[in-house]
């Protein structure tokens, strides 16, 4: 496993082009395009102020940076770097701008969500979009970019908007049976929207792309409800995390719960994996002591180590005690994955946050836990096989596959605080990100990951 | 008298008591001992006597003590202690005869008293001593009968305060549950509550928003704009079209595809799996077909001819078509059928497994109630083959004998047939050789088995004994007929070669003993004869003299004590050390000493053939 040179960069903002070819990363307010392979630097971009997001276009020709505090976008060309392209909204605001599949409309969310404005770059033409809903996931495109589906209030009623994307005509329109709209979310293969309601109630609604109701689905009432959701990539799982600490998993044929994942906090089965992060405190304060004296100028200075071990069951788990009168407590599961395979979810409850649960969808049962010994941060799957990777805004980088566990030190002077982790579509290299740089890991390919794996086996 | 007096204290009833025990003992004793018996059941009576002579009768009143005993024994029914007197006048002579068998007499019922009276003693204790026991068993139960209303009380009372708690558990029950339910109510009415001000604030938000809407959009604000430096063409080269009724109906053809494409896909996938169950299902069928066919046929034949009826009336319907064709039809069409095949097939196999369930059950249950039995069984089993192998080796060796004796016998009446005799012999000796040798190594493997199988074994010891007895003796006679061809000896092996039992051991041992066992039996009246005969072997076969003797004892005549020395039975020493048996008989004629010394006589046959030898 190699790292690269650390590089600077604000706001976490660092995107892998969709080609896979390039590195966009944001230093204030100049965007920096990079070679992944050569990590030179292809062009640099100056914006008219700090950015606050970027986008890839789907074709990897176009690089959106939005500055919502100016309510402006700026659009830049790979190919050809004198193009440029500035939006105003003006007075209107901007809280959300993103691509549309085709990479040619800019979608821009104006303040209080008064409407959303379609931006084309081939046209002069403009769109608004009235009565979007401020909600956490209000707009959603189907995997081939045909549709987009768009939550809308209006009359104090959620409806949802199915848009064909080409042209950005009204395909279907149809309100919804939700108290108050939360997300919406499109089957990988397209034809499934998936629309879940308030936290305050528990209720998943699926509808066909034709908008007839599929089928809705609710596992109790009167309690906190849907915490997250995930498509798995295959389309058969939809995999529901609620604030009870459960991650539900209806299937496609007839929409009901196939099994309920339970996150105990004492795990008794011997047959599941506890890795459990386990800090080796840094020679120096025990060496001056030891009596056999540490070999003197071994190595570089060493920081604390950590490794995993293997926990023996029973094992509990540490938690939180949330606090239960305050709003968005820290219950439930917050975070769900699939791996690109479909055959591995993982998950974490927030009451358990140094914890990530990795479940086996073939057998549905649980297949292995990792603790860390602080919270996780987030997660994410290699896309081309079933390898989580974890940060929890320390200086390593955690990764897990069956075959087992690893966690590996970010080189560099002063603490590489990992806050958050991209991968690289082909799985090989990973984006490290800090508050103020980033970093690839270069990780080793398929042939050598055999040999890694039972190098982890003998590091655990 | 007075000596007697002195020596037991008349105060103690006790006494007299155990002293009638020990005549009671000694009663059955002989009657040499009477006297003293009778001195010993006299003391009672005698203090008894003093006593009442001292009262009764005195120097002056013999006469009178004498007829009034005679009185009052006549009275009782006893002969009269006069004489039969011959004349009136004559004054009747006292009958000292009579009177001493009175006197015996009465003792003998005064003991006879005693003994009832300490029959009654004991019985009255022990019925005492019973008393005692029902009584304290009384007292037991009834105390138990307390504590057990007691607890009943307890129980009863614990069940009360129980069921007071279950009623207060109940009602909160009940009031939790009211509670639960009102608190829904709250939650419910809140939730409305809290819809209708949502409701209420979104209104005025929605307004707001309106408003600002077209305070925003109404203003013509110059700001928002795109700046462009040139249009870029669209990603997929075509030039956008306009929206018209058209396209609308082109975006609903292109939406439907799509979702038809989904749903074809899925059918697709679904008759796949379909297909892959079916397959599947086919397969088992046909091993559950074949399964269950060839075991049971008899019971089950009507079975699986219905299921198979059922298979064959679906493959005749599929009829001309192929079997995957069949298979491919919808399931509308075989549904039935099949699952009306797959449930019987499946009730089938389901019996037939819970049938094999039940006897791996019964085998386990046997099995961990009494492991041994199993092992038990095996070596039983075990026992029987070696038996049988050992009774195929006897006949082999009898088979082997009778050859030896007919041999032995054409070649004493018949000289001329000597020489060929010889050959044969040498011929037979080689085939015995051949055959000893055999018989060996047969050996061997029962020493193998044996110890395999110890227990077995154990039980097989004593049978293995005799077998080794046997082939001892055989292998005696073998070489006794070797070295001394004598006729009578050969005449007497082929009487023990008959190998014919115990009965015939008996029979030979009494026919070959009786010159000697005979003045015993004869002599002895009512003797104390022990005679026991225990075959059994030197514990170690070269201690060569160790003697055993065996005494007879009988009260009238005199012991004939037999020491004998049984000459070694190992086959290489007996030929030369028949010199070595001595059979010494001394008879002592009015012994008294009557010792019987438990010893036990070593008769073997070869014993029992030397009988007549010195």
């Amino acid at each position: 496993m190699n790292f690269s040179e650390v590089f600077k960069l604000s706001g976490l903002l660092c995107k892998f082009s969709p080609d896979g070819k390039y590195l966009a990363s944001c230093v204030q307010y100049r965007l920096v395009v990079r070679d992944v392979n050569t990590l030179q630097i292809v062009q640099l971009y100056t914006c008219l102020d700090q950015i606050q997001h970027i986008e890839w276009s789907a074709d990897s020709l176009f690089i959106l940076c939005a500055m919502y505090k100016r309510g402006l976008v700026q659009v830049w060309s790979l190919e050809q770097p004198e193009w440029h392209c500035k939006i105003d909204e003006g007075s209107a605001g901007l809280v959300a701008s993103c691509w549309s599949p085709d990479g040619r409309h800019i979608l821009n969310t104006t303040e209080f969500h008064l409407r959303i404005t379609v931006w084309s770059l081939c046209t002069k033409s403009v769109s608004y979009i009235k009565y979007p809903k401020a909600c956490l996931q209000g707009t959603t495109f189907t995997r081939d970019g045909r549709y987009m589906a768009l939550a809308e209030r209006r009359d104090c009623k959620d409806y949802v908007s199915i848009f064909v994307c080409s042209d950005w005509q009204l395909l279907r329109h149809f309100d919804t049976d939700t108290q108050d709209l939360t997300g919406i979310e499109w089957a990988p293969n397209g034809c499934v929207l998936a629309v879940w309601d308030t936290c305050l109630e528990y209720k998943v609604l699926l509808y066909s792309l034709d908008g007839r109701l599929l089928s809705a689905y609710s596992a109790y009432e009167w309690s906190l409800g849907i915490k997250s959701v995930a498509w798995s990539p295959s389309s058969q799982f939809l995999a529901v995390g609620s604030y009870d600490g459960k991650v539900r998993i209806l299937n496609h044929v007839t929409w009901k719960m196939i099994t309920e994942f339970e996150h105990p906090v004492a795990i008794n089965n011997p047959k599941i994996v506890v890795y459990k992060e386990a800090e080796k405190s840094p020679q120096l304060g025990l060496g001056c002591l030891s009596f056999p004296p540490p070999r003197a100028g071994a190595g570089p200075l060493p920081t604390s180590e950590s490794k995993y071990e293997i926990a023996s069951v029973p094992v509990s788990l540490q938690t939180l005690k949330p606090v239960t009168d305050r709003a968005n407590p820290k219950i439930g599961i917050g975070m769900l994955a699939f791996s690109p395979d479909s055959y591995f979810l993982a998950t974490r409850n927030d009451n358990v946050p140094n914890a990530v649960w990795v479940w086996d969808i073939q057998k549905l049962r649980l297949f292995a836990v990792l603790e860390q010994l602080s919270p996780v941060r987030t997660f994410q799957w290699d896309p081309k096989q079933p390898r989580l990777a974890i940060c929890t805004g320390g200086s390593r980088v955690y990764l897990w596959s069956p075959a087992g566990c690893l966690s590996v030190q970010v080189p560099g002077e002063g603490d590489f605080a990992v806050l958050s982790l991209c991968w690289h579509l082909s799985g090989d290299s990973i984006a490290l990100l800090s508050k103020d740089h980033f970093c690839l890991c270069f990780l080793e390919t398929e042939a050598a990951v055999g040999t890694a794996c039972r190098q982890l086996g003998g590091h655990m | 008298m007075g000596d007697w007096m002195t020596v037991t204290d008349p105060g103690l009833s006790s006494e007299s008591k155990t002293i009638s025990q020990h005549t009671s003992e000694t009663k059955m004793s002989p009657s040499s001992l009477y006297s003293q018996q009778v001195l010993c059941s006299s003391i009672p009576l005698s203090k008894n006597v003093h006593s009442f002579f001292s009262a009764f009768c005195t120097e002056d009143n013999i006469e009178q003590s004498i007829s009034y005993l005679d009185q009052e024994l006549t009275t009782f029914g006893f002969p009269s202690l006069y004489e039969e007197s011959k004349g009136k006048e004559t004054k009747r002579e006292l009958n000292i005869v009579a009177v001493l068998n009175c006197m015996n007499e009465l003792l003998v019922l005064q003991r006879k008293n005693l003994l009832a009276q300490e029959n009654v003693e004991t019985q009255n204790l022990k019925l005492g001593s019973d008393m005692d026991h029902l009584q304290s068993c009384y007292s037991k139960l009834k105390e138990q009968l307390e504590t057990s209303r007691r607890e009943m009380i307890g129980l009863q009372e614990r069940d009360r305060q129980l069921q007071c708690k279950n009623r207060n558990l109940h009602q909160l029950l009940k009031n939790e549950k009211d509670e639960v339910q009102k608190l829904q109510n709250i939650i419910a009415s809140r939730a409305t509550q809290y819809n209708h001000d949502m409701k209420r604030k979104e209104r005025e938000y929605n307004k707001l928003k309106e408003r600002l809407h077209q305070l925003v959009m109404n203003k013509k604000d110059k700001k928002i704009a795109m700046d462009i430096l040139n249009y870029v063409g669209r990603a997929d080269g075509k030039r956008g079209s306009w929206r018209t009724g058209k396209t609308e109906a082109r975006n609903e053809d292109e939406m439907y595809k799509i979702l038809l494409n989904d749903y074809e896909y899925r059918q697709k996938q679904i008759l796949m799996e379909n297909a892959e169950l079916k397959k599947v299902l086919q397969q088992m069928k046909k091993e559950m077909i074949s399964l269950l066919s060839p075991q049971k046929k008899k019971p089950r034949e009507r079975v699986d001819d219905s299921t198979g009826t059922v298979i064959s009336d679906v493959e005749e319907d599929a009829g001309e078509l192929s079997r995957e064709s069949m298979w491919d039809l919808s399931c509308e069409t075989v549904r039935e059928q099949l699952t009306n095949s797959i449930r019987k097939q499946w009730r089938i196999l389901k019996s037939h497994v819970e049938k094999l369930d039940n006897q791996v059950s019964k085998v386990h249950l046997e099995g961990f109630n009494d492991e041994d039995v199993i092992s038990r069984q095996d070596h039983e089993q075990e026992t029987e083959k070696l038996e049988l192998e050992i009774q195929q080796c006897k006949e082999m060796i009898k088979t082997q004998q009778q050859l030896l004796q007919q041999q032995l016998a054409t070649a004493c009446d018949d000289d001329t047939t000597s020489l060929l005799r010889d050959c044969y012999l040498l011929e037979e000796k080689e085939r015995l050789k051949e055959e000893w040798s055999l018989f060996k190594e047969q050996k061997k493997n029962f020493e193998r088995e044996r110890r395999s199988f110890t227990e077995a074994a154990i039980r097989l010891g004593l049978e293995r004994k005799a077998f080794e007895e046997e082939r001892a003796s055989w292998l005696k006679q073998q070489f006794l007929n070797m070295t001394t061809f004598d006729h009578q000896n050969s005449e007497n092996v082929k009487l023990f070669s008959a190998f014919s039992g115990s009965s015939d051991w008996d029979n030979l041992t009494v026919h070959s003993r009786q010159p000697q066992k005979k003045p015993h039996s004869m002599s002895n009246g009512s003797p104390v004869c022990m005679s026991k005969l225990t075959k059994s072997l030197p514990a170690s076969p070269s201690t060569s003299d160790f003697c055993q003797t065996r005494s007879c004892m009988s009260e009238h005549s005199s012991i004939n004590v037999l020491n004998i020395t049984p000459e070694d039975i190992k086959p290489n020493q007996v030929g030369g050390e028949c010199t070595n048996q001595k059979w010494s008989v001394a008879s002592r004629p009015g012994s008294q000493e009557g010792c019987y010394s438990g010893c036990s006589l070593t008769y073997t046959n070869s014993h029992v053939e030397k009988d007549d030898l010195p």
